[in-house]
């Protein structure tokens, strides 16, 4: 390991002076990290405007009736809440900031295999993201018709559903240049020596998701020009008017997202996965199945699309296709949380943060999980369908799965990105309160879904009242734990570096160079003899 | 930061660009993918309509357009070989070919598009509205698929323009040609989706 041979220090990528100055460095940078950071600012940015617009919302709801907001104003904040959150944090999330920054260090190379398009990636998130936010001060006032465009409502609303399609169009070519790159990178780039199954799993879990990103999008992508189209021409795909199908664009629209759910979430669990191993210190229990689980997840989640619209109006016969479809994805799923639970079996655990997170996630990850199974099942799921109960899951999975594996591999690499180390008492109490926080805003909304509350309503009936309460004082406490992690690693940020190239003890590549990594990552690319999760050689 | 030129990273490697070259057909052949599902849903809920108002387009433009693209396609493909022989002023004389016979299409189609738009037979017209669901429809896959073809030409003839000046400054050579072979590729691929619209628009019976 490096840290036994003094080798003299290289400056690192954050340093590091190339022909341009100052922000032009960043931006004109094809730096896999700098553009990883690029992602991590924007995103951070982008991700607290929608955790205030989620705060509005649920303040709104803390009472029956209009408290601070109108119907309209509460219709345009869900969607905009939706559309921030999904496609341009959640979506990109994972795979764009670490996937970005560890995944060339983790199969010891370089860079990507097509730098100067990661780098266009970038800069269409960046336009993308611009024009979803324009379409909030454009035109006839901001989208109203939630994050899911659905035919007809988004072909004859008079607000600005133009402009957030076509950013997300945007968004989706950014998504899609960037799998492609990931993809030809792991085919291409893996260091000597290093076979598919020595990748670390992190590596496994992007090679997944980046199939996703290629083969799914494309047809949201279509999908949305079509929208596009039927808004300024009047085709007439989805206008029942005109002899369109609405339930077609549901069809079209799910195939891609919901697959787009595994984009999400099978980048967290890769994370998860090197965090679990890193602080069991132990080797990875089952390192086959979970790399496999990642494809069959991939693969399997392409069919299940038919379970968002059981009550749209689909035959019998497709809907118990797509119910048996859907239960099949948790067996990949539980596949990975046996082998994360059997590799900590007389693993030496390490308490340490990043785990403390990964913990989080698997418990309410599980939560998600088991209540995906009741909206999985058709009986149920009709009895819940469009009431706060989806909405508890949704957030338990994707906020709880990728949002919490978000900050444990923040917690994680943040020593390996910045050179600093933070303050570790303040991250598990941050992460404590954030945790506490979150289960009580969420957990009510799965009573209230089964009672009978309605989603996307800025009103509601008297009965539901006492746990929107509990909901929305746990929305603050969220807040509260979100400000203390933040404020906790902002200001290790501004602390003294130290040379803490392996706090953690970790196996794989990234740990064995110097934090922060110099450009180009390595002297001299290592040569792989070993599995991911042994001891390795001393790496140059 | 250009570090690529003064590290050089971006080492070269054909596979991985050949590679990336056809994971992108991919996506385009989704993308494809998405409006060939629509149009079979609709062909086959307004099996009647969509026969009937296929008579409406003239074939044989339809073929002739077909035609330029297969001949188009056997160029771009000469002009690989070309290049691998080293030779530079066959590989421009044969690119010049493919993008006039490109061109040659898009006329083509102005035509066939500006007589429909005579008729008045196009997407939002008050004429075509009167019409039955399935004319909507039909009309309004022609030229929402014909279109976004028509685009994908434009796309690939600015791409082979592109690789003729590199080839004329040598920047393409017989030594490295990917781009030339990616080049071709995606031609290849805008050729073969209007292999599938032609007798999907032209040719139902």
């Amino acid at each position: 390991m490096s840290a036994d041979h003094k080798s003299p220090r290289l400056p690192g990528y954050l340093e590091y002076q190339g022909k341009h100055k100052g922000l032009l460095a960043w931006i004109l940078s094809t730096d896999h990290k700098r553009i990883g950071l690029l992602y991590f600012y924007c995103m951070s940015t982008l991700a607290l405007a929608g955790v205030v617009l989620g705060l509005l919302m649920k303040l709104e709801l803390i009472a029956p009736g209009q408290t601070i907001m109108t119907a309209q104003s509460y219709n345009g904040l869900f969607t905009l809440h939706g559309l921030t959150m999904i496609f341009l944090f959640v979506i990109p999330g994972l795979i764009a900031v670490y996937g970005n920054f560890m995944l060339p260090i983790m199969i010891g190379a370089r860079d990507v295999a097509f730098p100067k398009i990661n780098l266009l990636s970038w800069y269409l998130y960046l336009l993308g993201a611009l024009i979803v936010l324009a379409s909030q001060f454009l035109g006839d006032g901001p989208p109203d018709t939630g994050w899911t465009f659905y035919a007809p409502y988004s072909l004859q609303t008079h607000t600005n559903v133009l402009a957030a399609v076509t950013g997300a169009f945007i968004l989706g070519f950014s998504s899609i240049l960037t799998g492609l790159n990931f993809v030809v990178t792991m085919h291409q780039m893996r260091a000597p020596g290093m076979g598919f199954f020595r990748m670390p799993l992190f590596g496994w879990a992007l090679y997944g998701t980046a199939w996703i990103q290629l083969l799914a999008t494309p047809v949201v992508g279509i999908t949305f020009l079509m929208v596009v189209a039927e808004r300024v021409l009047h085709i007439g795909f989805f206008d029942p008017t005109l002899g369109g199908d609405p339930i077609l664009y549901q069809h079209l629209f799910w195939i891609y997202s919901h697959p787009a759910v595994y984009i999400m979430i099978l980048p967290a669990m890769g994370a998860i996965t090197e965090i679990i191993i890193t602080f069991s210190n132990r080797i990875v229990f089952g390192y086959k199945a979970i790399a496999l689980s990642s494809l069959a997840i991939a693969f399997v989640g392409y069919f299940v699309w038919g379970h968002h619209m059981f009550t749209s109006g689909m035959s019998d016969t497709a809907r118990w296709a797509f119910s048996l479809l859907t239960f099949l994805v948790a067996i990949p799923s539980a596949i990975k949380v046996f082998n994360w639970t059997a590799t900590l079996y007389k693993g030496s655990i390490d308490l340490q943060p990043p785990f403390w997170w990964a913990m989080a996630f698997i418990f309410v990850f599980m939560i998600g999980g088991f209540s995906g199974l009741v909206l999985g099942a058709i009986a149920t799921d009709v009895h819940v369908q469009d009431t706060a109960f989806v909405v508890a899951h949704f957030h338990y999975i994707v906020f709880g799965g990728t949002g919490f594996a978000f900050f444990g591999a923040l917690h994680y690499w943040y020593p390996k990105m910045f050179g600093k180390v933070y303050n570790r008492r303040r991250a598990n109490i941050g992460l404590l309160i954030f945790f506490i926080g979150f289960n009580l805003l969420y957990f009510p909304m799965f009573i209230l879904g089964l009672m009978g509350m309605p989603r996307r309503y800025f009103d509601y009936l008297p009965e539901f009242h006492a746990w929107n309460i509990v909901s929305t004082a746990g929305s603050w406490i969220l807040a509260t734990g979100l400000i203390f992690i933040i404020t906790n690693l902002l200001k290790a940020r501004k602390g003294t570096s130290e040379e803490i190239d392996n706090p953690w003890n970790g196996r794989t590549l990234e740990w064995q160079i110097q934090s922060p990594p110099p450009p180009e990552n390595f002297k001299e690319i290592p040569v792989i003899t070993k599995g991911p999760y042994e001891r390795h050689n001393t790496v140059a | 930061m250009e570090q690529t030129s003064s590290h050089s990273i971006e080492h070269r490697d054909d596979t991985a660009s050949k590679l990336g070259m056809w994971l992108f057909i991919f996506t385009e052949i989704l993308l494809f993918g998405g409006l060939f599902i629509v149009y079979s849903v609709y062909r086959y809920k307004y099996p009647v309509a969509f026969h009937l108002a296929n008579q409406e387009l003239n074939r044989s433009v339809g073929l002739v357009n077909t035609i330029i693209l297969l001949i188009s396609s056997m160029t771009v493909a000469m002009s690989v070989s070309a290049i691998q022989q080293g030779k530079k002023k066959l590989t421009i004389t044969l690119l010049a070919i493919t993008i006039f016979l490109a061109l040659l299409f898009l006329v083509n189609k102005y035509f066939e598009w500006g007589i429909k738009f005579q008729h008045g037979l196009y997407p939002g017209s008050s004429i075509l509205h009167e019409l039955s669901h399935g004319d909507i429809l039909f009309f309004g896959l022609y030229f929402f698929m014909t279109g976004l073809h028509a685009l994908h030409i434009i796309i690939g003839m600015t791409l082979l323009a592109v690789i003729l000046a590199k080839v004329k400054n040598e920047r393409i050579n017989s030594g490295d040609f990917v781009l030339l072979e990616n080049g071709g590729l995606y031609w290849h691929l805008v050729d073969l989706i209007w292999i599938f619209l032609f007798p999907l628009f032209y040719l139902i019976h």
